[in-house]
């Protein structure tokens, strides 16, 4: 009985993931103790790096400016590639005219368009609001196409024989179907906005964790790097979190797990 | 006839899987489709229903030519194999689909999904969703969505075939009953004989994409009139090149050289037992005897044939090895196109001589 129950307890800690945390640390402080603070610095001394960074509050804004920027491109990938996927996976003319820009397009990283955009969207917001965009839309369309052209015929045919019309369907059958696609998509998306975060914000930006990640090696300031580089994992982390808690919560019906 | 298709024909590229299909269905009647796998039931079905066009030929539903009706317009009610329930909407949603369509008001959706759970059995449902219902429950929510808008007629593609043979037999008996119930013109397809038998008004046999036979299930069962239909209802054991010579009571019949013979219409008796028509009676011997629960299925061999029969079990019984006597009271002969039914002579003359 006693032993069951500790068997049960480690079995949540283990699934708790915290394993991986405590190996990671243990890993970098054995690392670290090799190297000289500006080449690898230590968890102690990163700590201390992100204490001084939180206390004057560039950390703190960073963050803020670098989600807002992901929310802001984010947002508007969804608003364009969800109802874009959606066309071209239930219309085949769509697809055929649409599908081979996809393909070509989506191998492309949004790293490869940094100067470009730079030239054309200027050195404001919208550059890297436009790259981050970029990043998300395709993923997005992929799975929001994949989900559209696996809905069940059966569905829609029974949808008709009810007597529902091709509209009527498409919004009540094709797009409830696709739902768990189109929430990978979305999810895909997110992580896709964070990735490239750094990239956009090496533009001529003056705030944000990536510009933090990017400007510090200026400074010898690894350990500021590396806690840039531990609040995008961070961050990236809770926001998927939060995204499957609603999708949970929202979509079950959907079948989004 | 209320429904009416003439002549319909129907190809998959090169392939037929409808040739020149005729059939009607009077109204209120309940019709069974059967046929093997693959011998075109649910094309005939999702032509009727507008989900597939034929190529060639006509469809009437209540005197009005269908052709170019399409599925939304045909008022159809269609139950899939597969249900094709819609997963995101609850019972309730499933089962309002088609009347929000139609536009009826709120109340009356929700009293007519109340009265349709209860016909279906389902009292109090509304609200769960279709993967919180077991098989035989989806059956019958997709039952009463399609029934939902009051469609001119009800088409079921084995609308039994995924559940388990128990449940089985009880749905059978309860659409049946439903559908008389109702009173919407039926159409049901199945590859179980016993299904179709049990429950359907009418046959129409189907093979390699054309009908064979259309009758009562006693009508084709006593008198089948292709080679098809023959051998393909009951257990029959087939007999080739005139052996049924071998059997007393039949002569050989010019032309028909091929036999089917249903293990009902072999009667065995022990070897000691007095009978009825002592020369019709052949000696066999026992080859196999299969316990059934109430009854044995006994293989007998008789004049170097083979024959399987059902025995009854008295106090006896029979077992391999056992002398007996074997009478067989009809058999099915057949030549390329046609399939005869023949009573054992002895019979015959034994009726005329009685009387
Ligand atoms: N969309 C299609 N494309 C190509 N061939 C098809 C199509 N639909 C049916 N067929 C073929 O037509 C034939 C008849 O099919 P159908 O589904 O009507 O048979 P069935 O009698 O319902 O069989 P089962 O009892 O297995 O359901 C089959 O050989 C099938 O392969
Ligand atoms: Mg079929």
């Amino acid at each position: 009985m006693e032993r069951k129950k500790q068997g049960m307890i480690l079995l949540k800690v283990l699934k708790s993931g915290i394993v991986a945390w405590i190996l990671l640390v243990l890993v970098w402080r054995f690392g670290a103790a090799f190297y000289t603070d500006d080449f690898l610095p230590g968890p102690w001394v990163t700590l201390k790096g992100a204490a001084a960074l939180v206390a004057d509050g560039a950390l703190g804004t960073d963050i803020l400016v670098s989600l807002l920027r992901v929310i802001k491109g984010w947002l508007l990938g969804l608003i364009f590639a969800i109802p874009v996927g959606l066309l071209i996976g239930n219309f085949k003319t769509a697809g055929y005219i649409f599908e081979p820009f996809l393909n070509f397009f989506r191998f492309v990283p949004a790293i490869g368009f940094i100067t470009l955009f730079l030239l054309w969207f200027g050195v404001g917001e919208s550059s890297k609001v436009a790259l981050i965009f970029y990043a998300v839309i395709f993923p997005v369309m992929v799975n929001t196409i994949a989900g559209v052209r696996s809905v069940d015929e059966a569905l829609i045919e029974a949808s008709e024989s009810l007597g529902a019309n091709k509209a009527r369907t498409f919004f009540t059958v094709v797009v409830p179907s696709a739902v768990p696609n189109i929430f990978t998509g979305v999810r895909l998306g997110l992580s896709g906005a964070i990735t490239c975060i750094v990239a956009a914000e090496m533009l001529a930006a003056s705030e944000g964790v990536g510009y933090l990640i990017y400007t510090s090696r200026l400074y010898y300031r690894t350990d500021w790097i590396f806690t840039g580089i531990f609040t995008l994992g961070i961050i990236g982390f809770i926001a998927d979190k939060l995204l499957q808690l609603v999708g949970r919560k929202w979509l079950c019906r959907f079948a989004v797990r | 006839m209320y429904i009416e298709l003439k002549n319909i024909n129907k190809s998959f590229g090169n392939f037929k899987a409808s040739q020149d299909v005729s059939f009607g269905v009077e109204k209120g009647k309940l019709v069974a489709l059967l046929g093997p796998s693959g011998s075109g039931k649910t094309t005939i079905l999702r032509m009727l229903a507008g989900l597939e066009h034929q190529d060639g030929g006509d469809i009437y539903i209540d005197g009005k030519l269908v052709n170019d009706v399409s599925v939304q317009d045909r008022e159809i009610g269609f139950v899939f194999q597969s249900y094709a329930l819609f997963p995101y909407l609850t019972v309730a949603g499933n089962i309002a689909y088609g009347m929000k369509i139609k536009k009826k008001s709120r109340q009356e959706i929700e009293e007519k999904v109340k009265y349709l759970l209860n016909l279906v059995g389902l009292p109090g449902l509304e609200s769960r969703y279709p993967d919180q219902l077991s098989g035989g429950q989806r059956q019958r929510v997709a039952f009463a969505r399609a029934l939902a808008t009051e469609p001119q007629l009800l088409l079921l593609d084995e609308p039994f075939a995924a559940i388990d043979a128990k449940v089985r037999k009880e749905l059978r008996r309860w659409l049946k009953e439903l559908i008389e119930e109702v009173g919407v013109t039926s159409i049901f397809v199945t590859h179980d004989q016993d299904e179709a038998v049990e429950v359907a008004d009418e046959l129409i046999i189907t093979n390699e994409g054309r009908v064979e036979q259309i009758g009562t299930p006693f009508d084709i069962y006593r008198n089948p009139k292709t080679p098809f239909v023959a051998q393909f209802i009951g257990e029959s054991v087939i007999l080739r090149d005139y052996e049924y010579e071998k059997i007393r009571g039949y002569k050989k019949q010019e032309g028909a050289s091929s036999a089917a013979i249903r293990p009902e219409f072999v009667k065995v008796v022990p070897a000691d037992s007095d009978v009825e028509y002592p020369n019709g009676y052949m000696d066999g011997v026992v080859a196999h005897a299969d316990f059934r629960g109430s009854n044995l299925e006994l293989t007998v061999e008789v004049n170097g044939l083979e024959l399987k029969a059902e025995y009854v079990l008295d106090e006896k019984g029979l077992k391999k090895g056992d002398p007996v006597k074997v009478f067989v009271s009809r058999l099915y002969t057949f030549d390329e196109k046609n399939a005869y039914t023949v009573i054992n002579s002895s019979l015959q003359t034994g009726e005329i001589y009685y009387i």
